[in-house]
């Protein structure tokens, strides 16, 4: 959106009225909405409750007026895919809520997840003018989950319109974010759209890594719900490269291929006692639980292993999920043991925050160095090695350094492991002619996402090697765009 | 969905399905595996295609019942419908004119071991086939065997039929009698341990083909894990056949035991049914 676009919905009567109603003082005096949440004792019980319970329409409007609609909107720079912040903030204000929707929906087509699992702070939020003033940024998250609630449990959710069908085909590989943001772009496009996902569930990692009590799985339905309404096809259980060729895909006549195949391969640390019974991948422990059901007592037929000392390794916000999805199915102790200190946990705040409330152990600058196993070849400790915070390293970061010789073990039944994701490697190995960096991961043009393959666009993890769900929207919008301008010449 | 549309008994409980899955049957290769899930709350489980037919748009899937997830499947009969059938899966077995290659199959190992002893009498080897089994009523796919083996071997342990011991003693009347350049060997995971270890003593090449517990069988739970030469592997997408003399077979063993504790407790429960 150009400043001049910007500037226009800015300059509307109504907006002007609003503006005049409360004097900028005024708005800054107002308190930050806290959002309602369960307690900790309630929540560590169930899985499927949300901590956070969204805001009330009081509490919405109450929020949108701290915002000084600034002619300048600096939050917008923040945002990966340019929503139209200030717009659809005033329109809350306004209690105009099918309008903010609407305005959001306009770039963005995932807006309950992303107002649920952004990185706000570091986002939006972070580039808020008021923060600058000293003063709390505009919830800006929050509103955008209330608006896309409201319009959900409205029970009005609206399509947007599509183009007139412009009689070619694309096809995503994967249904995950970037995948998802790349259909509702193209589908709205006039474009036939078919999403190609390798696991029996659409949603990707929203469904298999993401806990419930974080993003209910009915919201991941519902916008997915959207899509399929304005005609989107969804295709489970087809692992690209492997069930159907990229020459395949040609003679079904798909004219552009997006692959949002996401970051596959779980990373270990290669250290003695690492494929113990009871060490496992996040990855792993997340989709037993959140994909397949297991031990939520809805009689679903894959096991998980249930520890009483349960380690988990990492301090992203993988680590913070797995952490109290064990200590959700009845740990009693979980530790987290990160290389780093407290603040450089890479994990949003909130998910931080909400770990340490319902009593998850931070364990800091520790690493894991080795694991024991019992008679029965299971894990029962783990050994650590004691850290210290060193120089800054490339990622600007001080670099934790080992202490000599100082160790700690700790008793572990059962050990998670959430150091990150390498890209999955079925389609760099399956297409021919894609140039593929040494980690693993798709070499695309930056502002088109256009792989060295023409027809071939990729965005995600896959292009990433380990980003956020907004990021990777970005990116399906970007190729979107880009496959567009491609398949028009 | 996918849909039965034949159903084998070879013993009381080991069964052939023919499942309705053309993309997969037009593109598997011997080696292949695919992921099966049978109802909502099902569990994916990975099993190797023993066959496939590509007019009719099918896979054969051999199952042995063993936990509820194969009871679930094997209860399944003509016309019903499998939840999700995913594939085909893994990398495909490597087939080349080797020379000699012996082929050992262990059980139900035999049904996946089929396709690859067709492929590779049709690359031009010479193929040697042993059929271990407890006893007689437990040898399967004999006669395909047959179809595409230049010697076939049978092994009983009780020597009900073919000749009295396991897979290893045919194995070394085999290498004795001529010069083997390849061998494969396909069953229980302790059965490819000692016939590795044979063809080890004669420096054989040897390729086992493990069946690990597996989660979404794409590359992304790592339940599958394994040490082969020192280094952790994944049987689903670095799999699911490896250098056998180089396979850590003891942890392979151990692991499969993971959920042994919950297995046995539901498939009491739904035996009880």
């Amino acid at each position: 959106m150009t400043k001049e676009e910007i500037l226009a919905l800015r300059n509307e009567p109504w907006r002007d009225e609003l503006r005049k109603k409360m004097s900028p003082k005024d708005r800054g005096a107002l308190e930050r909405v806290k959002m309602p949440e369960l307690t900790p004792d309630y929540r560590v019980k169930t899985f499927t409750e949300e901590v956070q319970q969204g805001l009330t329409k009081e509490m919405a409007v109450a929020e949108a007026q701290r915002c000084l609609d600034c002619a300048d909107p600096s939050c917008m720079k923040g945002c990966p895919v340019g929503i139209n912040i200030p717009t659809f903030v005033k329109q809350i204000e306004n209690e105009d809520f099918e309008g903010a929707i609407a305005t959001i929906k306009k770039t963005s087509s995932l807006p309950a997840v992303c107002g649920r699992v952004c990185p706000q702070e570091k986002q939006c939020e972070g580039n808020c003018i008021k923060l600058k003033m000293k003063q709390k940024p505009v919830a800006i998250g929050y509103l955008e989950r209330f608006a896309a609630d409201y319009e959900r449990e409205s029970g009005k959710m609206k399509a947007p319109e599509c183009a007139a069908k412009n009689g070619k085909k694309v096809c995503t590989v994967g249904s995950g974010p970037s995948a998802l943001a790349f259909a509702a772009d193209m589908i709205k496009l006039g474009y036939d759209v078919t999403v190609f996902e390798a696991l029996h569930e659409i949603g990707g990692v929203l469904k298999y890594g993401i806990p419930e009590f974080r993003l209910p799985n009915s919201v991941v339905d519902a916008e997915i719900d959207t899509l399929r309404k304005m005609g989107v096809n969804f295709q489970p259980n087809t692992i690209i490269g492997k069930t159907i060729s990229y020459e395949q895909l040609h003679e079904m006549g798909f004219d552009g291929i997006f692959v949002g195949s996401g970051a596959g391969l779980p990373r270990f640390m290669n250290i003695p006692g690492e494929n113990l019974i009871g060490v496992m991948s996040s990855n792993e422990y997340l989709t037993r639980i959140n994909l397949m059901g297991a031990g939520r007592g809805q009689g679903a037929d894959t096991p998980v292993l249930k520890g009483k000392n349960v380690v988990v390794c990492g301090g992203g916000n993988t680590a913070m999920d797995s952490a109290r999805t064990a200590k959700r199915m009845g740990a009693e102790t979980v530790t987290l043991v990160y290389r780093r200190g407290l603040d450089e946990l890479p994990a949003r705040a909130e998910e931080v925050h909400h770990a340490m409330e319902e009593g998850i152990d931070f364990h800091v600058l520790h690493n894991p160095i080795e694991y024991h196993a019992d008679e029965n070849g299971r894990v029962k400790e783990a050994v650590l090695q004691v850290m210290e915070l060193g120089e800054p390293d490339a990622s600007g970061r001080r670099s934790p350094v080992a202490i000599e010789g100082k160790t700690e073990t700790i008793p572990a039944d059962l050990v998670i492991v959430a150091i990150g994701v390498s890209p999955n490697p079925i389609i760099p190995t399956n297409f021919k002619g894609l140039e593929i960096s040494k980690k693993g991961t798709i070499v695309v043009g930056e502002e088109t996402m256009q792989s060295a393959v023409s027809d071939v666009f990729a965005g995600g993890d896959i292009v990433r090697g380990g980003a956020t769900v907004i990021l990777a929207m970005g990116d399906g919008r970007k190729a979107a765009g880009a496959m567009d301008e491609y398949l028009k010449k | 969905m996918n849909k039965i549309v034949a159903k084998e008994h070879f013993s009381e409980n080991v069964v052939r399905l023919e499942i309705e899955a053309p993309l997969i049957a037009k593109s598997r290769k011997a080696g292949h595996f695919v992921i099966v899930k049978v109802g909502e709350k099902g569990e994916r489980i990975p099993l190797t295609i023993s066959a496939a037919n590509v007019e009719k748009g099918t896979i054969d899937l051999v199952v042995q019942r063993v936990g509820v997830s194969s009871c679930k499947l094997t209860d399944l009969n003509v016309g019903d419908y499998v939840t999700d059938v995913v594939g085909p899966l893994g990398r495909a077995t490597e087939i080349e004119k080797f020379g000699t290659v012996l082929a050992c199959g262990g059980g139900v190992g035999v049904a996946p071991l089929l396709p690859i002893v067709e492929a590779m009498k049709k690359a031009g080897n010479r193929v040697v086939t042993i059929l271990a089994a407890r006893s007689k009523d437990l040898i399967i796919l004999e006669d395909e065997m047959r179809k595409w083996s230049d010697e076939v071997i049978i092994m009983t342990d009780d020597g009900s039929y073919g000749e009295k011991g396991n897979v290893t003693v045919g194995m070394e009347k085999a290498i004795a009698k001529e010069k083997i350049d390849k061998s494969i060997v396909i069953g229980p995971t302790i059965m490819m341990k000692f016939a590795s270890l044979t063809t080890k003593k004669y420096e054989i090449p040897t390729v086992a083909s493990l069946n690990t517990i597996m989660v979404d069988g794409t590359g992304m739970c790592g339940a599958c894990r394994v040490t082969v030469d020192g280094k952790t592997k994944f049987v689903c997408v670095d799999g699911p056949e490896f250098d056998a003399h180089k396979i850590d077979f003891d942890e392979v063993m151990t692991r499969m035991r993971a959920y042994k504790p919950q297995e046995t407790e539901a498939l009491a429960a739904y035996n009880s049914k």
